[in-house]
C-alpha cells in the first residue's frame, strides 16, 4: 500500500541503534503532566518531518513540522507510578494493546503491568497514523510506525527519571540504574519509586542523545508478554460498539435498497407498527429503519414492512457482466506500475512461453460484530457511540451528516468485534446518523447479518493476464503482468492515486523477491458498477500474491522443475526470502512422499514489511472436496516484539485466507448480493481448520507487519497444492469443487 | 404478555411478545450483554448460552419457550466449575483476539467440559464446529479445552 513506501523510507532510517539521527525537538517533549507527573508528548516523527514526501505522496499531510511541534502520543508518569500511554491506535484483535506498551516499558525499564494504555479521541490532526497519514489503525502498521518513537521516549523518560534521582542524591548520573519502575544507586544502596521522582523529572532538561539498547539486551521484546486486553473478554464485561447502551437507547435495524443505488418507491408500515415494542418507521431515500424496544421487535417490525425499491440503473448487474469487462479493460494497456528492463524484447528471445490469466472474487468481510453504530442527535450535537477503525474519518461522517460543525460531535470508541478493513469504512455511521436524526434520543442501529453480508464495501474483483518468457534452462528472461480492478484508494484516500496507479493495488506485484530480469507490470483501474469496494484484510496482496505465486508455480512446472527448488534459484539476491523458504519446506518435509489425492503446494511472499513462506498440504476427495489438512509458515518479520502475537496473528491469517480461498465469493445476480449468511458465504470451521505451525526466524532488522500477512500467502499455496494433489490448476478463486471431481 | 425467567439466579419478569428470541431478551431488555449476536440462524453460535446447562443458540430461542428452566449466561458461567476452567485455560492458553465469539466459544466448552470431562479431538469438533471464529482461533480454543480438561484431574 502507500503507507509501505513511507514505511520503508522508515526502516532505512532505523538501521542504527543510536538515537542521535533524529531531532529530538522535533518529536519529543517533556514537562509536568496535570497532576504533577512527568508527560512525554510525541509527534510520531514520519507523520510530520522525515516521512513529509511520503505524506505529501497521500496528500493528506497536516501533520505540524517540526518548528509547529503537535503532539500525537502521550507519555504520561503519575505519581502513583503508574505509566499511561495515549495512543492513536485501536486494538481489534491483533494485540496491539500489548505490543504498544511493550515498546515504551523496554526502554522505560518497567513491569508491563504498570503500563495502561488509552486510546486517543478522535482528532485527524493530533493522531495521524505515522504511516497512513490519516487516523487509522490498518496495514498492519502499528508496531512498524512505532518502533522507534515509542521505545526513544521510553529512554528519555528513563533518562529524565535518573537524572531526578541523582539530583536529588547528588551524585554522578551515572552511578544510577533504573530498574523495575525505580532508580537505584548501588554504591549507597538507595532506591527511589519512579512515582516520587515524577514531579522532579518533569523539570530535567530534555536529554540531546539517549542511546537504545541492543537487542540482546532487550528483557521484553521478545518475549510472549500476556496480551493484556483479555480478562474482560471471557467474562462478558468487553465492550463493543454494539453493546453501548446510553440512557433512553432504542434499538432500530434496517432494510437499505437491495441493489446498490437503488432507492425507496413505498412503504406500507401498517403491519410493522402494530408489533409489540416497535416505536417507530423511519423512511429515507434510501433505506427504511424501524425503531424499537430491542432487537427482535425491530427484526419482526421489518420483516412486517411491505417495501416497494425503485432498483435503478444496476437492477439487471451480475457478476460476469463485471469479470468481462475487467477481462477487456486487461487487453488494452494500463498504468505501467513497474518497468526494470526490456521484458517486450526478451519475451520475443523467450525459448518457451507461459501465459495465463486469473480470476479472484468479490469478498465480504463478515466480521462477527455485524455492523452496527449508536447515535444521538440533539438540536446542537450528536453523540455517536461505535468501535471504529478510523475514528476521525468516524467524526467526520458524523458531523457532515448531522450537519454539525466537527466540534460538536463526540465519539466514543469501543471494542471492534472484528475489523479486517470492515471498520475503516464510515457508511454504518452515516446510516445510524441519518435514522437518529429522525428519532427522538438515542438510536441504537443495529444491521442484520443479512444486511452486513448485502451491504458490505467489498474485496475488489480482480482480473489478471500474465505472460513470462524461459531461457533454455527454465530461467525467466521476461516477466509481462497486467491487471484492472478497482482502486480502493482512489476513493478512499484520492491524492494518494497518481498516475494511474496507486501503491496498494500494486503491492505484491511489482516487487516481487525473484530476480526477473525483464519485468513489466501495468495496471487498469476499473470501477465496477454497482458495488462499492473497500480494503479488505491484506489488501493489495490479497490478489496479487495469489496470482504472482500461482504464476511462478507454473514456470517451474513448464521449467519441469521441483516449486521449491525453481523459487530458490531465483533468490540469490535475496536472502531473507531464501531463508524462510528454505526453513518453510524443510519443516513441511517438502519432497517426501504423500497418500494418493494429497500435495503440498508453497508459496513465498515479502509483503507489509514481513518475508513469509507457507507450505499447505491438501487433501482432495473423489468428489472435488478439498480438505486443508497442514499449514506450515515460516516468518521473517524482523525484530520480534511479541511471539505469541506473532503466532496468534499468523494462525489467524491463514484461517481467514484459507476461507477466502476454499469457500469466499460475493456474486451479484439481479444487481442483489446473492449471499447473505453463514450458510451461503460459508467460513471456516474448527473441524475445517488445518494443523498450523508456525517458525519465526530469529532477526535484528526492524519489525514488520503481521496482522495480514499470513491471509495473502496461503491462497495461492492452496491453488499450488491442489495442482500436486490433481494435476488442475486453478486460475479462478475460490476453489471449484466440480473442477476437481474424479469422473465416475 | 409478561413471561418470568430466571438468568443467573435471578427471576425477571418481561414484557415481550412470546416469540421474541431469548438474545434480544437478554441483551436489550435485561442488559445484559455478554451474549453477542452474530447471525440470528443458529448459525454462528455467538449467542449461546446454557439452559439447564445444555448449550443453546438464544437467538432462535423464544422466550415463550424457556418455561421455568433456569438460564445461564456468559457473565455467571465462571461459577460453575467447569466454567471457571474453562476461562482460565482461555487466557492461559491467549485463546483471544479481537473476542467478540469468544462469549458464545466458551458457553459452548463449558457445557462439553461439564457433561464430558475428558473429551477427544472427535468431541471437541463435534460440540464446537457450530461456533464461528474469524480471528481462526480455533487451533487455541482446542488447546484450551484439553488443558482445561487436564486440570479436571
Amino acid at each position: 500500500m502507500i503507507f509501505d513506501r513511507i514505511a520503508f523510507r522508515a526502516r532505512d532510517a532505523h538501521q542504527s541503534a543510536s538515537a542521535s539521527d533524529l531531532s529530538r525537538r522535533s518529536f519529543l517533549r517533556a514537562g509536568a503532566a496535570a497532576g504533577g507527573g512527568l508527560l512525554l508528548s510525541m509527534r510520531l516523527p514520519f507523520a510530520g518531518g522525515e516521512a513529509e514526501a511520503g505524506t505529501s505522496e497521500a496528500g493528506t499531510s497536516e501533520a505540524g513540522t517540526s518548528e509547529s511541534f503537535e503532539p500525537n502520543a502521550f507519555v504520561r508518569i503519575d505519581g502513583n507510578g503508574e505509566v499511561v500511554l495515549t495512543m492513536p491506535y485501536v486494538e481489534m484483535g491483533q494485540g496491539t494493546y500489548t505490543a504498544i506498551p511493550m515498546l515504551i516499558a523496554e526502554e522505560l525499564e518497567v513491569d508491563l503491568k504498570q503500563v495502561r494504555l488509552e486510546q486517543a479521541p478522535p482528532n485527524e490532526k493530533l493522531y495521524a497514523n505515522p504511516l497512513l497519514g490519516v487516523q487509522a489503525t490498518g496495514n498492519s502498521n502499528a508496531i512498524r510506525g512505532g518502533w522507534k518513537p515509542l521505545r526513544l521516549a521510553g529512554a528519555t523518560a528513563r533518562t529524565m527519571l535518573v537524572s531526578a534521582a541523582a539530583k536529588r542524591w547528588k551524585v554522578d548520573p551515572a552511578s544510577c540504574r533504573a530498574q523495575s519502575g525505580e532508580v537505584r544507586h548501588a554504591p549507597t544502596g538507595r532506591s527511589i519509586r519512579y512515582g516520587e521522582l515524577a514531579a522532579e523529572a518533569a523539570r530535567m532538561s530534555v536529554p540531546e542523545n539517549v542511546t537504545l539498547k541492543r537487542p540482546e539486551e532487550f528483557k521484553l521484546i521478545g518475549t510472549p508478554a500476556k496480551r493484556l486486553d483479555t480478562p474482560a473478554k471471557v467474562n462478558g464485561t468487553a465492550v463493543y460498539g454494539i453493546d453501548a447502551r446510553p440512557p433512553g437507547v432504542k434499538i432500530a435495524t434496517l432494510a437499505q435498497s437491495p441493489v446498490f443505488g437503488g432507492r425507496v418507491k413505498s412503504v406500507d408500515d401498517r403491519a410493522a407498527k402494530v408489533v409489540k415494542g416497535v416505536r417507530q418507521i423511519v423512511q429515507l431515500d434510501d433505506v427504511v429503519g424501524v425503531v424499537a424496544d430491542h432487537m427482535g421487535a425491530a427484526k419482526k417490525g421489518l420483516a412486517a414492512l411491505k417495501i416497494e425499491w425503485d432498483d435503478g440503473p444496476h437492477a439487471k448487474l451480475k457478476t460476469e457482466e463485471i469479470a468481462r469487462e475487467l477481462e477487456n479493460a486487461t487487453l488494452n494497456s494500463g498504468a505501467v506500475a513497474q518497468n526494470i528492463g526490456d521484458a517486450d524484447k526478451a519475451m520475443a528471445s523467450a525459448v518457451t512461453k507461459v501465459e495465463a490469466t486469473y480470476q479472484v472474487p468479490f469478498l465480504a468481510h463478515a466480521t462477527m460484530e455485524p455492523m452496527n453504530c449508536t447515535a444521538h442527535v440533539r438540536k446542537d450535537s450528536c453523540e455517536v457511540w461505535v468501535g471504529s477503525q478510523a475514528l476521525a474519518r468516524a467524526q467526520a461522517a458524523a458531523a457532515k451528516t448531522a450537519g454539525l460543525p466537527l466540534e460538536k460531535v463526540v465519539v466514543h470508541n469501543h471494542l471492534l468485534g472484528g475489523g479486517f478493513g470492515r471498520r475503516l469504512e464510515v457508511d454504518g455511521v452515516v446510516r445510524a446518523v441519518e435514522i437518529a436524526k429522525q428519532v427522538d434520543g438515542p438510536v441504537k442501529v443495529v444491521w442484520t447479518r443479512e444486511e452486513d453480508i448485502q451491504h458490505d464495501m467489498y474485496r475488489p474483483y480482480w482480473f489478471d493476464r500474465i505472460v513470462a518468457g524461459l531461457d533454455e534452462n527454465g530461467k525467466p528472461v521476461a516477466w509481462s503482468h497486467r491487471f484492472a480492478g478497482s482502486s480502493v484508494i482512489a476513493r478512499w484516500l484520492p491524492p494518494g492515486f497518481r498516475n494511474g496507479l496507486d501503491p496498494d493495488s500494486t503491492e505484491g506485484a511489482i516487487d516481487l523477491v525473484y530476480d526477473l530480469p525483464n519485468f513489466h507490470v501495468e495496471y487498469v483501474r476499473v470501477e465496477p458498477p454497482g458495488i462499492p469496494t473497500a480494503f479488505w484484510r491484506s489488501v493489495g496482496p490479497s490478489h496479487n500474491v495469489f496470482v504472482t505465486e500461482s504464476f511462478i508455480d507454473e514456470m517451474a512446472v513448464a521449467a519441469k522443475q521441483d516449486a521449491v527448488a525453481y523459487r530458490r534459484g531465483l533468490l540469490d539476491r535475496a536472502p531473507r526470502a531464501r531463508a524462510v523458504l528454505d526453513l518453510a519446506a524443510e519443516k513441511a518435509g517438502w519432497g517426501q512422499p504423500l497418500s494418493k489425492g494429497s500435495g503440498r503446494g508453497v508459496s513465498l511472499q515479502f509483503v507489509f514489511g514481513s518475508y513469509l513462506a507457507q507450505v499447505a498440504h491438501v487433501e482432495v476427495s473423489k468428489d472435488g472436496d478439498v480438505r486443508l489438512r497442514r499449514v506450515v509458515c515460516a516468518v521473517d518479520c524482523g525484530t520480534v516484539v511479541n511471539p505469541d502475537t506473532i503466532r496468534a496473528q499468523i494462525q489467524s491469517g491463514i484461517i481467514f485466507g484459507a476461507t477466502a480461498a476454499l469457500y469466499g465469493e460475493i456474486t451479484l445476480k439481479d444487481g442483489r448480493v446473492e449471499q447473505s449468511n453463514f450458510d451461503t458465504y460459508r467460513v471456516l470451521r474448527m473441524n475445517e481448520a488445518p494443523a498450523i505451525e508456525v517458525y519465526i526466524v530469529q532477526s535484528s532488522e526492524p519489525p514488520g507487519g503481521m496482522g495480514e500477512t499470513g491471509t495473502s500467502a496461503i491462497v495461492p499455496a492452496v491453488a499450488n497444492a491442489i495442482f500436486a494433489a490433481t494435476g488442475k490448476r486453478l486460475r479462478k478463486m475460490p476453489v471449484d469443487a466440480s473442477a476437481l471431481k474424479q469422473p465416475a | 404478555m409478561t413471561f418470568s425467567i430466571k438468568v443467573n439466579g435471578d427471576t425477571h419478569q418481561v414484557d415481550v411478545d412470546g416469540d421474541t428470541p431469548l438474545l434480544w431478551v437478554l441483551r436489550d431488555v435485561l442488559g445484559m450483554t455478554g451474549t453477542k449476536f452474530g447471525c440470528g440462524m443458529a448459525l454462528c453460535g455467538a449467542c449461546t448460552v446454557h439452559i439447564d446447562g445444555v448449550a443453546t443458540r438464544s437467538c432462535i430461542t423464544s422466550v415463550d419457550s424457556i418455561g421455568k428452566s433456569q438460564v445461564t449466561t456468559i457473565e455467571a458461567i465462571g461459577a460453575t466449575p467447569a466454567g471457571a476452567r474453562i476461562q482460565k485455560a482461555w487466557l492461559d492458553r491467549e485463546v483471544v483476539q479481537c473476542g467478540y465469539c469468544q462469549s458464545g466459544q466458551i458457553m459452548s466448552a463449558s457445557a462439553l467440559l461439564a457433561s464430558n470431562p475428558h473429551p477427544t479431538d472427535v468431541d471437541i469438533d463435534d460440540a464446537m464446529s457450530g461456533n464461528i471464529c474469524r480471528c481462526g482461533t480455533y487451533a487455541r480454543i482446542r488447546e484450551a479445552i484439553k488443558h482445561a480438561a487436564q486440570s479436571n484431574g
